[in-house]
């Protein structure tokens, strides 16, 4: 299972790379392969306020449906516009081109992991 | 905690690192490299599917056909020997107990083969119904079943066998050897393409499964199985079929016959005469969601039912369902809209054969 070393990771999959007050989010490997292949992705419209834990889309697979959940608080301001013609890059490239929202965080996000945590939780 | 049953092919499953799930109590796979990649191996060329969790039957005794032709729906002495034949088993109130297909041997040998999560209920079935004394052997843990499936099927089989079996007619049985091993076989299928399915021996199971895979045959799980067969618009027991569901308002009624005497013919012919209060029609999504089982289906402001079974279809690129409609507002090409997570998504009510392909 790929785990990025330079990324943080939430309890429910979602990973998160920082990059200066802008947050980028997707799905980490092990939920996609859970997941199986993806179909449809519903993300919210750019300028969206979220706190740190809200859903703010569904991701479709073949098999069943899932929340995603922002692992930071802030204002959305891009979302991947490729994935709605071509949401198979969230299980092809899920750290890459498969990536979800951008969010201009605010505050200290609590009860990240670091990727060594991550994969000890999916030993669990 | 119970222990999960194992086909004779669990040890292939696991060296390939499929995912296997709980399925009518056996451990199966249900995935292998990933479902939309299975479903196209089959529509483009060869797939194959362990289905040795089926229940396989043999019955034997002079009084076969008497006994069949009174649990079975459909029209058991149309069958000549080597012959199949899909079919039905009916409460007294015309509501199913199970589909199966008959395979006629010989006039006095039958073999059914029965769903996996029925099994033991439908022996109980016709056993309570046998007054003629049928010799009825459950062969299911001495045999594997694998259906392979897709364009190139037939030749990939017939390559593996020194018996010519590309001239054996759709829905027609043969005896012959697969990659040395005895097998009986059948073609037909479950996913609306060519192929057989083939009965073996416990023993040989995972030596046709090789020379399978050798022959480049793709390994499919049973989600692969479900889109294939809701694409083909055939029925799955527990979703188009139950005790609660007359074969009519499945559109099944071609499976039960209009001659005979039957268990069941007498509530399935009245409403074949009366007209069903629901029918089963295809819906097919503007988009890539997928209509799951039990979400609402509504016509205009009118509620008008519920899907039965619902896939993402890597053939039309968009969702797909079977829905049971009130049947005036079944009417095939007419808009509709499905309840997805509270919002009412646009579709097309459709015939269930998605694919018009014979």
């Amino acid at each position: 299972m790929n785990v990025p070393a330079d990324l943080k990771y939430t309890k429910t999959h979602e990973w998160v790379k920082f990059d200066g007050d802008v947050a980028t989010i997707g799905i980490t490997d092990y939920a996609q392969s859970e997941l199986g292949d993806i179909v449809y992705v519903d993300l919210p419209e750019p300028g969206r306020v979220l706190n740190q834990g809200d859903s703010f889309g569904t991701v479709e697979s073949v098999k069943t449906v899932s929340d995603v959940y922002a692992p930071v608080s802030g204002e959305v301001a891009e979302v991947n516009g490729e994935l709605e013609a071509s949401s198979e890059l969230m299980n092809t490239d899920p750290y890459g081109r498969g990536w979800l929202v951008k969010i201009r965080f605010e505050g200290t996000p609590s009860e990240l992991m670091d990727a060594e945590a991550y994969k000890e939780s999916l030993k669990g | 905690m119970s222990t999960l049953l194992q086909t004779p092919l669990h040890d292939c499953h696991v060296a390939a690192g499929a995912k296997l799930v709980d399925f009518a109590g056996w451990d199966m796979p249900v995935q292998y490299e990933g479902v939309i990649s299975e479903a196209k191996a089959v529509r483009e060329r060869a797939g194959m599917f362990d289905v040795s969790h089926m229940g396989r039957t043999w019955f034997r005794g002079p009084e076969c056909i008497s006994l069949l032709e009174r649990v079975t729906t459909n029209d058991v002495s149309k069958l000549n020997d080597g012959d199949s034949q899909y079919s039905l088993l009916c409460y007294d109130n015309g509501t199913c107990v199970d589909d199966l297909i008959v395979y006629r041997i010989r006039s006095d040998v039958f073999r059914l083969v029965i769903n996996a999560s029925n099994r033991e209920k439908d022996l109980d079935w016709i056993r309570s119904h046998n007054e003629e004394g049928v010799d009825i052997h459950d062969e299911t843990f001495d045999t594997a079943m694998i259906a392979v499936q897709g364009p190139q099927a037939v030749a990939i089989v017939n390559s593996l066998s020194e018996t010519g079996l590309s001239s054996v007619p759709k829905f027609s049985t043969a005896e012959a050897s697969v990659a040395g091993v005895p097998c009986f076989l059948a073609r037909t299928g479950y996913t609306g393409e060519d192929g057989f399915e083939l009965i073996a021996p416990a023993a040989g199971a995972s030596r046709i499964w090789n020379a399978l895979l050798g022959s480049g045959v793709t390994p499919c799980g049973l989600a692969a199985r479900d889109v294939l067969r809701v694409e083909a618009g055939l029925p799955l027991y527990g979703h188009e079929l139950s005790d609660a569901i007359n074969p009519i308002e499945a559109g099944l009624g071609w499976v039960c016959s209009k001659t005979k005497e039957y268990i069941g013919s007498g509530p399935i012919n009245e409403m074949r005469t009366n007209g069903a209060p629901r029918k089963l029609m295809g819906i097919r999504m503007e988009s890539k969601l997928v209509p799951r089982d039990g979400y609402r289906v509504f016509v205009g402001e009118r509620e008008a039912g519920h899907i039965a079974s619902g896939v993402y279809s890597p053939t039309l690129e968009c969702g797909i369902a079977f829905a049971f409609l009130k049947s005036d507002l079944a009417v095939a090409d007419s808009p509709c809209f499905v309840e997805v997570r509270e919002k009412l998504q646009p579709a097309t009510v459709v015939s269930k054969r998605f694919l018009k392909k014979d």
